[in-house]
């Protein structure tokens, strides 16, 4: 047998131009708006080559408005368009919430189901390069919070391309959360493991599915874009020691695939969730609830490995003392085991 | 039809791209040797902006926002207002921020990451950096409240760019402003270019400075690289607003001759010809050029000058580079006026198990 099959890898940034590109070309509804999206193809490289290929008419880059593209894709959405948005920090939600949460969202529930909502809101997320505290959230509580809206979180170029078309077919609104450190953009920290073969001829992933991403007997490590890599290296690094640890990649918060969880904690008896965004009333909470509520038997209380309640800062040592890391998930370990 | 409405935005000038005088000079108490300690400011403002993308460049400081091609709408800020004005900047107004006491290496304390560098007690009432878009000119509007309300003779200042003008922030800043007659002066640094987006995708208005009409205030145009006309144009605005006779829109015409941040590359989107073209505009030679025709200023002090902020920002990093770090876990200090339980616990597992620094990206 040859090993001869081609390998076609892709930074996520290029699996998500290449999800949109491919969408716009068959789909005369699917038109991009945002800052720096043009010419420049997207801060975070995840439009290149969109504004050559399909012209200023739908590829838009907009003034610094967010207020007025939100809100505008919510309009234009509703008209029968399917508006692909980028919000260039998640960070901004602040400035055009409204538009998201109280319109994008609900307009199909208020409407009787007669008005959709087919937005995607592409969003990069997270810290590790020094961006400081209005420019490193990830946010995935508070937007998995709200009803009406799906949200997706790849860890790799695959699982990008596949949630992107996903989405983009969607009726629903889906927020589409990218980790910048998982771009492959150079200044942002480069994460190898993201970078995976894509196959050319699209495909859909389905939305609310989880990924059992490594296997494992004796623990189970739960997280989403950065924190998936984090387990991995801890798994890596586990199984040195002998312990086996099973890693789940989320891969959506909304809707939310307890069932995959579930059974891996079945079968390990231990969980670990780890999460770059705030530790307190966000996804770790809630996976670690889902698994209570079904009454699995734990062999020991369920750790979380998230973000302090704290601002990140912008110095680089402190910020990377308080990120999650691999380190951090065998030191939860190693308290469960001591249990 | 009557017409109710007339507008009219005037740009003024007063040095031609060579630096000669196109007009007698503005009626300003000692101009000339203002116009020189201008000049050594904006000399120093240019030495400190390589230096700090020297420092960037090697890994010595954080992610920096060039102020090149500003220099002469800073340092005009810096020398028009009083102790007593607050200055609420956007995160390219480091000339201004030395010129009101600001410490060198308090600046690029900052810029390295160390929130200390926001708060050092020369800022007195002056607002940290600001770098969410457009929101620090309704912070301007708060402060200006609290003047009126007050009522001090006093005035706030706030910088942004031309793309912050395209926020809603932004135009409700000014329409509270105008309803208000805010103590306040908006100055819009127009460099032409919001990171990859160009001014003439930004809006569809000839200038910016009209859209001070649709607040009821006033609004103008002046040469950016002009530091006499811009001497002009603010005086005469913060004269106003501290005397109580309302706010105004000041639209600095300019053109960013750097990257937008060291995180970006100006390159892939601008035209050389375009950059080349506006560095024969640039302010600082062309303010140069003004005061050697005068017999304000010649090579021989020029070539002090040159060596003295050499020295001076070279002293000031030395001074940077040797500030110890505060200890890691102080990022739990400063979020509440007292440490919650919850955040103890968090600061504890944090300390206790995390190891020496985290491992995000080896």
């Amino acid at each position: 047998m040859t090993v001869a099959s081609k390998e076609r890898k892709l930074t996520i940034a290029r699996a998500m131009a290449e999800a949109i590109a491919q969408q716009m070309r068959i789909d005369q509804r699917v038109f991009v708006m945002g800052e720096d999206i043009g010419p420049l193809g997207g801060v975070f490289g995840n439009t290149r080559g969109l504004f050559d290929e399909f012209g200023a008419e739908r590829v838009r880059d907009t003034p610094i408005s967010e207020t007025a593209f939100m809100g505008a894709a919510v309009g234009a959405a509703s008209d029968g368009m399917r508006p692909i948005v980028e919000l260039m920090f998640v960070d901004f939600f602040g400035v055009c919430f409204d538009a998201i949460y109280n319109l994008m969202a609900k307009n199909t529930y208020f409407s009787g189901g007669e008005v959709k909502v087919p937005v995607v809101l592409m969003t990069s997320t997270g810290g590790g390069y020094s961006d400081a505290g209005q420019h490193s959230q990830c946010l995935h509580g508070t937007f998995a919070h709200l009803p009406g809206m799906k949200v997706v979180a790849p860890s790799n170029a695959y699982d990008a391309k596949g949630l992107m078309t996903a989405a983009i077919r969607d009726d629903n609104p889906v927020i589409f959360m990218f980790h910048k450190a998982l771009q492959g953009m150079g200044w942002l920290g480069t994460e190898r493991d993201a970078i995976v073969h894509v196959p050319e001829e699209a495909y859909q992933l389905p939305i609310g599915k989880a990924a059992v991403v490594r296997e494992g007997a004796d623990v189970t490590i739960v997280g989403i874009t950065s924190g998936v890599h984090h387990g991995l290296k801890a798994a890596r690094a586990l199984a040195e020691r002998g312990v086996s640890a099973e890693v789940v990649d989320l891969r959506s918060l909304v809707p939310l695939d307890r069932q995959t969880v579930i059974d891996s904690v079945r079968k390990t008896g231990r969980l670990i969730v780890v999460d770059e965004d705030y530790q307190s009333y966000g996804m770790t909470g809630e996976i670690i609830s889902s698994v209570v509520e079904q009454g699995v038997m734990l062999k020991a209380p369920p750790q979380r490995v998230a973000y302090p309640d704290i601002p990140i800062p912008f110095s680089r040592p402190m910020e990377q003392w308080a990120l999650p890391s691999a380190d951090k998930i065998i030191a939860a370990f190693e308290t469960m085991e001591n249990h | 039809m009557d017409t109710v409405f007339k507008g009219e935005i005037h740009l003024t000038r007063y040095l031609d791209q060579q630096g000669k005088l196109l007009a007698p000079l503005p009626d300003i108490p000692e101009l000339p040797s203002r116009l020189v300690s201008c000049y050594r400011n904006m000399v120093l403002a240019r030495a400190l902006d390589s230096k700090a993308i020297a420092l960037q460049r090697t890994g010595q400081l954080g992610t920096f926002a060039s102020m090149l091609g500003a220099e002469a709408i800073d340092v005009s800020i810096g020398q028009c207002m009083k102790p007593e004005d607050v200055l609420i900047p956007y995160y390219r107004n480091h000339a201004c921020q030395l010129m009101r006491g600001l410490p060198i290496d308090q600046l690029l304390l900052y810029w390295g990451g160390d929130e200390r560098g926001s708060a050092h007690p020369a800022m007195g009432q002056d607002f940290p950096n600001c770098v969410p878009i457009a929101t620090q000119a309704l912070h301007a509007c708060g402060v200006a409240t609290a003047i009126k309300i007050r009522g001090e003779k006093r005035c706030a200042v706030t910088v942004i760019g031309d793309g912050g003008t395209s926020k809603g922030d932004f135009m409700e800043a000014l329409n509270v402003a105008g309803a208000w007659q805010l103590p306040v002066v908006f100055v819009v640094n127009n460099n032409q270019w919001a990171i990859s987006v160009p001014r003439v995708i930004q809006c569809g208005a000839q200038t910016l400075a009209q859209k001070a009409f649709g607040a009821g205030i006033r609004g103008e145009q002046v040469d950016g690289n002009d530091a006499i006309a811009l001497h002009q144009v603010l005086e005469l605005a913060l004269e106003r607003a501290r005397e109580g006779k309302g706010p105004s829109l000041i639209e600095a015409i300019s053109y960013r001759l750097a990257d937008h941040t060291t995180a970006d590359d100006a390159t892939r989107y601008r035209d050389n010809e375009e950059l080349k073209a506006a560095w024969e505009r640039e302010p600082v030679k062309r303010l140069r050029s003004y005061l050697h025709s005068e017999g304000l200023w010649d090579e021989e002090q020029e070539k002090c000058w040159q060596e003295e902020v050499n020295r001076m920002v070279q002293e000031a990093a030395d001074a940077y580079l040797a500030i110890p770090p505060q200890p890691v876990e102080s990022i739990f200090d400063h979020l509440y006026a007292e440490l919650p339980e919850r955040l103890r616990e968090q600061r504890e597992w944090a300390t206790v198990k995390a190891m020496p620094g985290g491992s995000h990206h080896e």
